[in-house]
């Protein structure tokens, strides 16, 4: 059976709202296996997207241990947690979130930036991946001259241009038709199979989380394996 | 330097924005120029005038006149070389918009005062012959389209005349000035002929210079003239040469508080016109700022990236405003040459120029920078 990347073991997560401490996460625990595709559901408010960032490093808990690739992420400060996501993260946003004044090939290569590696070859290395989501005739496009399921495909080139251990994707499909959704959903599919990316996905969309090769469920903080009645 | 295209794409996100904003930075940096060069042209004519020259005047008021015997006086002192005078006419040529010195002086004294000036010796000995004669700079010549031979006629506004309120010289010689010299552009005449034709103040001068035969006892000879006149009715005032320009610019009012003001309202201006934009384009950029973060950029490099933008777009504003300025002024100094002598874009100025419009990039961009580097990555991604 393939390791686990991922690890939250009694994680608490709890917000202030004025005078009021809301509870989103509640001694929650969870493992994620290496070349997994997890989709995460759950109504609105149950704190899908609030796991997705302690696991991508983007918070942090309020109790609890956040361990991914045998690091304890939840114990680095900001500037470590920078570096850790620029080498071991891809994120994908709902609303692709791409830089409106650069091109698709330059919102491609932004995460190369950051790594030593000449221009020409932040180059290749965006073409490379651009050609995986079959958008090569698009490079020198801004998104505001593509679809959403193009962007949303650059959205994802992006993700992955650094070969990141997990792929974080927040409601992928949330802006799209379904037609888009299913293309967008066979690209991720593909990733998992074929490149052997872990996937950890939030989404609203039963025919998305079919695609998964698991899923779970969230409400009110608690996970389990089966839907709320 | 990898980090330039995405600077330069967020610079120009508002384009109309962007380019107001370095058109006004354009405007002010350009302003700067343009009034260092006219502090300059003060600023030069005091540092570097005649420094074996001393100057005598009246001790409460550059303007109170001195009896001529003071000449004979100082002349008799140790380590003098050469003394002489001059006096302010005033007087209107024409137009009195047609400003320029008009000083009654001693012609073999003066001449030989003032090494700078030079013209023929047969100009020079005409001027010495002619009693109503008067020369004048070349650039003034050239200005009023005046020959040898021309007669000009001056309107008394201090000096009427016994024969009425204008004079009439007769254009005799055209000197030049040395090109390192300062002098002011000036229309010079017999003083014979006008202490003898005004109506009232015979046998005053306006101010008298002293040559020193050893520049380094200026201090000495400047003390021995004043003690000499002490407790008399025309005490008097020496200083250097240096020191009375100063003092006749500061007639004007002190140019360096009224450039220094003039400036401070416009970077005031610009402070609040950049600081705007700069404000703007992070709080519509906040979700970007957020995935820049998400996909690994630390707190300190978005601070940097905000900064560079508005460094970058200050040192451009501030940069062709310089370079304009560079370019006009030689123009804007030879037309100006008879008024305003001097006036030159010196290169320390264009370097505080670009240092001032690295400050005020640094300065504008600091808070937008600073919220942008505390920006919350979940927060900021909320915000749509």
């Amino acid at each position: 059976m393939n390791q686990p990347i991922a690890t939250l073991t009694d994680v608490k997560k709890s917000y202030r709202n004025g005078r009021h401490k809301v509870d989103v996460l509640s001694d929650l625990n969870l493992e994620v296996k290496q070349g997994e595709f997890l989709a995460l559901m759950g109504p609105s408010g149950s704190g899908k997207s609030t796991l997705l960032n302690l696991l991508g490093g983007m918070d942090k808990p309020t109790a609890g241990a956040v361990e991914v690739a045998g690091k304890r992420i939840d114990k680095m400060n900001q500037t470590q947690l920078a570096g850790w996501r620029a080498n071991h993260i891809g994120v994908v946003f709902q609303f692709y979130n791409l830089l409106p004044v650069l091109s698709a090939q330059k919102n491609v290569e932004l995460p190369l930036l950051l790594h030593k590696m000449s221009a020409a070859e932040r180059r290749k290395r965006a073409a490379t991946v651009l050609e995986i989501v079959d958008l090569t005739d698009r490079a020198g496009h801004r998104p505001a001259e593509l679809s959403g399921g193009q962007q949303q495909r650059v959205a994802i080139a992006r993700a992955l241009v650094t070969d990141p251990m997990l792929l974080i994707c927040d409601e992928p499909t949330g802006d799209l038709d379904r037609s888009t959704a299913d293309e967008i959903m066979g690209l991720l599919e593909t990733l998992n199979r074929e490149y052997g990316k872990t996937i950890i996905m939030v989404t609203h969309d039963p025919k998305a989380a079919e695609h998964a090769t698991h899923i779970l469920y969230l409400d009110k903080g608690r996970l389990s394996t089966e839907a709320a009645a | 330097m990898k980090y330039f295209a995405l600077v330069w794409a967020g610079l120009f996100r508002k384009k109309a924005r962007t380019l107001l904003t370095l058109a006004s930075l354009f405007i002010a940096f350009m302003l700067f120029g343009l009034l260092q060069a006219v502090n300059h042209a003060f600023e030069s004519g005091v540092s570097i005038s005649g420094a074996g020259r001393l100057i005598t005047n009246g001790r409460y008021s550059i303007i109170d006149n001195l009896p001529i015997s003071h000449v004979q006086r100082i002349r008799s002192l140790q380590s003098v070389a050469s003394v002489t005078h001059a006096s302010w006419f005033g007087g209107t040529y024409q137009d009195p918009a047609n400003f320029f010195a008009k000083f009654p002086v001693e012609p073999e004294q003066y001449l030989a005062m003032y090494p700078e000036l030079s013209l023929s010796e047969a100009q020079k000995q005409a001027f010495i012959d002619n009693r109503t004669a008067t020369i004048v700079s070349r650039s003034l010549a050239e200005r009023f389209n005046w020959k040898i031979g021309d007669r000009i006629p001056i309107v008394a506004d201090i000096w009427p005349g016994k024969n009425g309120n204008t004079w009439e010289f007769e254009l005799v010689g055209i000197y030049d000035i040395a090109k390192d010299s300062n002098y002011a552009d000036a229309l010079l005449f017999r003083y014979d002929y006008f202490d003898e034709n005004r109506v009232f103040g015979q046998g005053l001068v306006g101010w008298i210079i002293t040559r020193l035969s050893d520049p380094n006892k200026s201090a000495e000879v400047a003390a021995a003239i004043d003690q000499m006149f002490l407790n008399s009715n025309n005490e008097t005032k020496t200083a250097t040469e240096q020191d009375f320009l100063l003092s006749f610019a500061k007639q004007v009012g002190n140019i360096g508080l009224i450039v220094t003001g003039i400036l401070g309202a416009v970077f005031f201006t610009i402070l609040l016109v950049t600081g705007n934009t700069m404000s703007q384009t992070v709080r519509e950029r906040i979700p970007e700022l957020a995935v820049l973060k998400t996909i690994g950029f630390t707190n300190h490099g978005i601070l940097g990236l905000i900064l560079s933008e508005s460094v970058l777009m200050t040192l451009i504003g501030g940069g062709l405003g310089l370079l304009t300025a560079m370019l006009v002024v030689p123009g804007a100094a030879d037309a100006l040459r008879s008024l305003l002598p001097g006036m030159f874009l010196t290169y320390s100025s264009v370097l505080y120029g670009m240092l001032l419009a690295l400050f005020l990039g640094v300065f504008v961009g600091a808070i937008p920078a600073i919220k942008a580097m505390r920006l919350n990555i979940v927060d900021a991604l909320g915000e749509k």
